[in-house]
C-alpha cells in the first residue's frame, strides 16, 4: 500500500515553536535565541547584559548544554531565575525542551528571557524554539571567514554580537571583510561588535535590546515575529 | 548536521501513519529536501539505517529527492538558481532582493509498506 503524506518533519517542532511564542506573547515577553560555536563568550556575554540590565528589566534566561549546569550556576549567582536544560547529547534545543523549561520561568513577571542554544553555529539555526529574535555571536578568534562557511544562521539571525574585540590587536581578524561578508549574506543584520571583557561596545547592543522589550510592551497586535517583523531581518 | 533528528522525525511520523492504516512493515520512504536545509544524503542514509532498527522500517528503502534553491528576482521577475549559495544576486539585473521559491522543502511525499 503506499501512503501519500506530504508531511513537514519539522511539524512537531514547528507546532510546539507556535505554542511557545503564543505564551510568550500572551506575555508581552521578548525571547531571544542566542547561538554560537562553542567557546565564543556567549555566557560571559550574558553576565555582562545582565549585570547592566538588571536593575531596569526582569530578566529570565535557559541554558542549553550537552551535560553540566556550569552556566546555569554562573547566570544563577546574579539572582537571575535560570532553568537548565542538559540535551544528553543532542547538538541543538527544540522547541519542546524549551516549552518544558518555561514551567519553571515566572514568565508573567518576566521583560526578556534569553535562551542560549547549545554551542554549534550549525544546527541550532535550523529549529524554532519559538523566539522572536536569533542573534548570533562571532568571537573574533573565530576568523572573518565565517559567516559564509556556516551561512544559515547569519541568514535567519536579526543580529550578531561579534565578541572578544580586545584581542584585535593580537590576531589577523578584518572586521570590515566580516562584516561585509555577513551583510552581503544579510542585509538588515545588526552588527554589534563588543568585548565583554572591557565593556566596549556593550551600549549599543543593551540599547538595541531595550527597544526590543519597549516594542514588544507597546504592541496590541503582536505579529509573529521569527525571521520578521521585530528589529529587522531577512 | 542535523540528520539524525530529521531522520528521527520521519520514522516517528512513518510509524505513527503506518499504525493508522494497519501497516506493519516499510519498504520504501521517499523524502523531498531542498538544498536550503544543506543536509548530506550520505548521512540521512546513514541515520535512517541506524534509526530505522527494531522498527517497522527496518530495511526500508529511503528516497530522497534533493530540490535545488530557486529565487524569483523582485526587480525582473525572472526565476533563478543561485549559483554562490549564500549569495542571492540576480545574474540577469544584479538586483540583491528575490523572493525563495524552490529549496525549502523538508517532507516525507508518501511511504510504502504491507
Amino acid at each position: 500500500m503506499k501512503v501519500i503524506l506530504v508531511q513537514d518533519l519539522l511539524k512537531a517542532n514547528t507546532d510546539q515553536a507556535l505554542q511557545n511564542r503564543s505564551l510568550f506573547d500572551e506575555h508581552r515577553v521578548i525571547v531571544i535565541n542566542l547561538i554560537s560555536a562553542p567557546g565564543s563568550g556567549k555566557t560571559t556575554l550574558l553576565e555582562k547584559t545582565l549585570a547592566l540590565i538588571k536593575d531596569r528589566l526582569y530578566v529570565g534566561v535557559i541554558e542549553g548544554d550537552i551535560s553540566t549546569t556550569r552556566d546555569a550556576e554562573r547566570i544563577a549567582s546574579q539572582a537571575i531565575p535560570v532553568v537548565q536544560i542538559n540535551t544528553q547529547g543532542a547538538c541543538h534545543l527544540d522547541a519542546q525542551m524549551v516549552a518544558q523549561a518555561l514551567l519553571e520561568l515566572p514568565l508573567k513577571e518576566l521583560d526578556l528571557i534569553f535562551i542560549e542554544n547549545v554551542g554549534n553555529l550549525v544546527c541550532p539555526a535550523s529549529f524554532d524554539l519559538g523566539e522572536h529574535c536569533k542573534v548570533a555571536v562571532l568571537s573574533v578568534t573565530e576568523g572573518s571567514d565565517k559567516p559564509a562557511k556556516y551561512p544559515e544562521i547569519f541568514l535567519k539571525a536579526h543580529a550578531v554580537v561579534m565578541s572578544k574585540t580586545d584581542l584585535l590587536p593580537y590576531i589577523d581578524f578584518n572586521m570590515e571583510d566580516c562584516v561585509a561578508e555577513m551583510q552581503g549574506i544579510n542585509k538588515n543584520l545588526n552588527v554589534f561588535p563588543t568585548s565583554s571583557k572591557m565593556g566596549t561596545g556593550m551600549a549599543d547592543w543593551i540599547e538595541w535590546l531595550e527597544k526590543l522589550v519597549q516594542e514588544k510592551r507597546g504592541e496590541v497586535d503582536v505579529p509573529c515575529c521569527n525571521g520578521k517583523s521585530i528589529g529587522s531581518s531577512i | 548536521m542535523h540528520e539524525i533528528s530529521l531522520i528521527h522525525g520521519l520514522i516517528e511520523m512513518v510509524k505513527e501513519s503506518a499504525a493508522d492504516h494497519g501497516i506493519s512493515h516499510v519498504d520504501h520512504v521517499r523524502l523531498v529536501i531542498g538544498e536550503w536545509h544543506g543536509a548530506l544524503s550520505q548521512a540521512l542514509n546513514f541515520a535512517f539505517k541506524v534509526l530505522t532498527r527494531d522498527t517497522i522500517c527496518e530495511g526500508a528503502v529511503l528516497e530522497i529527492e534533493k530540490r535545488s534553491i530557486r529565487y524569483c528576482c523582485q526587480s525582473c521577475s525572472k526565476e533563478f538558481m543561485v549559483l554562490q549559495w549564500p549569495y542571492v544576486i540576480c545574474p540577469f539585473c544584479g538586483a540583491q532582493i528575490a523572493e525563495l521559491k524552490q529549496g525549502k522543502e523538508l517532507y516525507v511525499d508518501y511511504y510504502e509498506g504491507e
